[in-house]
């Protein structure tokens, strides 16, 4: 645990560093860029709560990834469900006519259900057929790229655009009032509650219940949880439904609290650096929390810094990417510290040994 | 005196570890001399160094009289020195040739393979050392014996000088033993020299000239075989004392616990690994099951407890059938499993020994209520079974399953399944790469088992343990039941034949 956030901390650091010689090498100053992106995320109020709105579909992918890894499994459909479950949200959201207490809930049940029908395709194709996971939700994901590019135009079309659905009603968003005054105005909505639930939730459930530790015994060992009576196909089957319904939720949160509509023909990268969150979060849900925040801060702050400057927004991009380099490498982190800390200890054994030879 | 191979004073650190600390291993030229030590005292460490595969953090390695630095096994290689592993590196559907060039091929005009001549050359060193092996023979279609000379084989085509041979026995049947020794010496007439590793305290005073003993990461002494009795060099490996013979009392068989009929078990290629097999073990008797290793032991044990399904047959535990129960059902029938590779099957490395010990019982209360976790009773269970199997770690319950050595692993496995006191115990190997120490301790407990009227079925390649420890003896041979004789009247050399598949006259 504390391992980890040093290889975590590690990997930042050697992030910001590396990015500082890009700077340098393009002929810019990083201490000046680096003070204007972090400004970009946190100078006033309003900043820091559109960097919250940033992290907070991020929190919810990062967690479908740890999820499914802490249990053995690599959802990399991550964005097909986030997309999936957000338009099944929005049929929800704009076909519904309830009141906004009982019609979020409903959206949010939507919204899960959908990211969870996704991901328990390929669970069942791992439990069945042992078909790998990683290679059956690629190919979720341009299936339901392709789906919801179709029912956006069939079923739910902006009549005003060819390229996005229609907005939705405010009492179908996620958007609070109350919240934007509380940052000045910023988009920040109620996801991000929503995103802390769901972290704690998934925290007690991996930590504290025997479901939990059944789907972790499956992922670290899974001949040992088949001898230990563990029906191991059913638990990856659970465990890519609940992966795919936090991606679910993030979908609504993505689409129904930062969008209010959805843009056809993309596939959010929300999921995608979702893998990265949870990476340098160490597949741990507090730990994703924090990285998703950090990666919310580094996206939000990238449009002044590039305002302010003219670094271009790339070495932000660059920055984000060598740290998930060195966040996915964190052994090779770990090794090179245990090895600094051997190295010290055998050069004060053998000084020791030297000093009584004599 | 006339050292091939010298490490002195030999220190090796692994992060929390020390695994040498300080040994000194001298080889002579042209004798076998054996390694003895417990588990995790650092005899593959020490090997592994002498290999190259790990650098020494202080120490020196002398080969015939010259310091030397040995970087990586290529470097071993040059320096004459090979290595045959426990478990075989050999490409299965290559021939002998093939595999044994494979690395070091000749060539014909710089890029074409020429098998022939390496053939020729094959068939003359096995002829000179007497192993006796076919050059063009598939290695899939040679047995154990024959697999573990072509290894050998390997090392003289490669002009090694220094032979290492790690735990080169467990694979064998007794007679391929005898043959493995004849070899050996055959070996060190013509000059060459052998490190065995072993802790068959037998074997060593069967083969060996000198022995090395080490214990936690240090040497204790090198000792002349002969002058040194077996129980002497066990108390310096040990530090203590041992005893051989294992203590127990006739045994007073009651009614059937496990009873097996006709069955059938198919093996993952589809080829029939136990055909048509019944057998019964008694409430109050330890029955061993003897064959050489992929003979349909594992498929019986898999058979029965239910991670393999039946092809067909009937498997009942007193009196009720669980031949299509899940395997949650039969553990909690009352079977339990010592498994055969504790990693693999028995243990989640990554979960701590607390979290290891309620493997099969986390979901009952006291270990959770309403599928919450309750950790405190978790862990008093976990320390209840690590203070009365002896299981020793760096950090009690909370340590990880992985950092404990293997025969700490093993007695914890051992601790859960005991606990659990179950009617029917299936013990797989349970003393499988232990010292003599662990051995003795796990062998009472079994006999312990028994006592109290449980029914113990003990599925072991090692004889020895089979002869000591069981009651009646069934021995199979590709996947079928050769017989089941009185374990008090029967021997070693019985058994063996049995093994290999001689049936017993009727009525004798």
């Amino acid at each position: 645990m504390k391992n980890n956030l040093i290889i975590s901390l590690c990997a930042v650091a050697f992030g910001l560093l590396a990015g500082a010689v890009l700077m340098l090498a393009t002929g810019h100053n990083p201490a000046s860029g680096y003070s204007y992106l972090f400004e970009g995320g946190l100078k006033n109020p309003e900043r820091i709560g559109n960097t919250l709105a940033t992290a907070t579909p991020l929190i919810f992918s990062g967690l479908a990834v740890a999820f499914a890894f802490r249990t053995g499994l690599f959802n990399i459909g991550v964005a097909g469900q986030l997309l999936v479950g957000g338009f099944v949200a929005s049929v929800v959201g704009l076909n519904l006519d309830l009141p906004q207490v009982l019609l979020l809930p409903a959206m949010l049940i939507a919204g899960a259900l959908g990211g969870a029908l996704w991901a328990v395709v390929p669970g069942l194709l791992k439990a069945r057929f042992n078909v790998h996971e990683v290679v059956s939700s690629i190919m979720m994901n341009w299936i339901g790229f392709w789906a919801v590019y179709y029912g956006v135009q069939s079923f739910i079309k902006n009549p005003s655009s060819e390229t996005e659905s229609m907005p939705l009603p405010d009492a179908a968003t996620l958007k609070a009032s109350w919240l934007s005054d509380l940052f000045d105005g910023s988009f920040i909505n109620l996801g991000l509650m929503l995103a802390i639930v769901v972290v704690l939730a998934v925290a007690f459930v991996i930590n504290r219940t025997t479901f939990g530790y059944e789907l972790k015994a499956v992922g670290h060992n899974r001949d040992a949880a088949e001898y230990a009576g563990i029906t191991v196909n059913r638990s990856i089957v659970y465990s890519m439904a609940i992966s795919g319904a936090i991606a679910g939720l993030g979908g609504v949160a993505l689409y129904a609290g930062n969008a209010s509509n959805i843009q056809i023909g993309i596939l959010p990268s929300q999921g995608f650096d979702g893998i990265a969150v949870s990476l340098l979060g160490a597949n741990h849900p507090l730990g994703v929390l924090l990285s998703a925040i950090f990666f919310g801060l580094l996206y939000s702050g990238r449009g002044f810094m590039n305002a302010m400057t003219d670094i271009p927004p790339e070495i932000a991009d660059s920055i984000i990417a060598i740290i998930i380099y060195f966040a996915a490498t964190s052994i090779l982190v770990e090794r090179l510290i245990r090895w600094a800390i051997r190295r010290r200890a055998n050069a004060k054994l053998n000084a020791a040994q030297e000093g009584k030879g004599k | 005196m006339d050292y091939v191979v010298e490490m002195l004073n030999i220190r090796k650190e692994f992060p929390g570890v020390v695994a040498n600390d300080d040994i000194t291993l001298r080889l002579k030229r042209g004798e076998i001399h054996a390694l003895l030590g417990e588990n995790g005292a650092g005899k593959s460490t020490l090997m592994s160094i002498l290999f190259g595969m790990y650098q020494p953090d202080r120490g020196t390695i002398k080969v015939n009289g010259k310091e030397v630095r040995i970087a990586s096994p290529n470097v071993a290689n040059d320096l004459g020195i090979g290595m045959v592993h426990q478990h075989f590196k050999l490409v299965e559907n290559f021939t002998v040739t093939e595999n044994i060039i494979m690395g070091s091929e000749t060539r014909k005009w710089g890029i074409v393979l020429d098998v022939k001549q390496a053939g020729k050359k094959i068939e003359e060193l096995s002829k000179q050392y007497g192993l006796n092996v076919d050059p063009y023979a598939k290695i899939e279609d040679i047995s154990v014996g024959m697999q573990q000379r072509v290894e050998i084989l390997k090392m003289l085509y490669r002009k090694a000088e220094v032979l290492i041979l790690d735990e080169p026995t467990g694979v064998l049947t007794p007679q391929e033993i005898q043959e493995l020794g004849k070899i050996m010496k055959n070996l060190i007439a013509e000059g060459k020299s052998i490190i065995l590793i072993t802790h068959k305290l037998k074997e060593i005073k069967e083969f060996a000239d000198r022995c090395t003993v080490i214990r936690r990461g240090k040497t204790i002494g090198t000792v002349e075989v002969a002058q040194m009795s077996e129980a002497a060099m066990a108390e310096m490996m040990v530090g203590r004392q041992v005893s051989f013979k294992v203590q127990k009392a006739e045994s007073r068989p009651k009614d059937i616990v496990l009873k097996v009929d006709s069955l059938t078990v198919k093996s993952g290629r589809k080829s029939i690994a136990l055909n048509d097999f019944s057998l019964e073990v008694r409430a109050g008797e330890i029955v061993g099951i003897a064959g050489v290793e992929g003979n349909g032991q594992s498929d019986l044990v898999e058979a029965i407890t239910g991670l393999r399904k039946a092809e067909s047959g009937h498997i009942y535990l007193n009196g009720k059938e669980i031949t299509g129960l899940t395997i949650r059902d039969r553990i909690e029938s009352g079977v339990g499993h010592i498994p055969e590779d504790r990693q693999r099957r028995g243990l989640v490395l990554d979960y701590s020994i607390a979290e290891n010990m309620v493997l099969e019982v986390y979901h009952k209360e006291p270990y959770s209520r309403r599928g919450i976790l309750q950790k405190q009773s978790i862990r008093q269970y976990a320390d209840h079974i690590i203070s009365s199997y002896d299981v020793r770690s760096g950090e009690g319950a909370e340590s990880k399953a992985r950092s404990l050595s293997g025969g700490n692993q093993q007695k914890a496995i051992i601790g859960r399944e005991i606990e659990r006191s179950p009617v029917l115990l299936v013990a797989v190997q349970p003393t499988r790469g232990l010292d003599v120490g662990s051995i003795e301790y796990i062998h009472k407990r079994l006999i312990e088992h028994r006592d109290k009227g449980n029914a113990v079925l003990l599925v072991s390649l090692e004889l020895d343990e089979i002869l000591n420890v069981s009651d009646r003896i069934a021995v199979v041979n590709n996947g079928e039941l050769v017989g089941v004789v009185r374990a008090a009247d029967t021997d070693e050399n019985e058994i063996g034949l049995m093994m290999a598949g001689v049936r017993r006259e009727a009525g004798a």
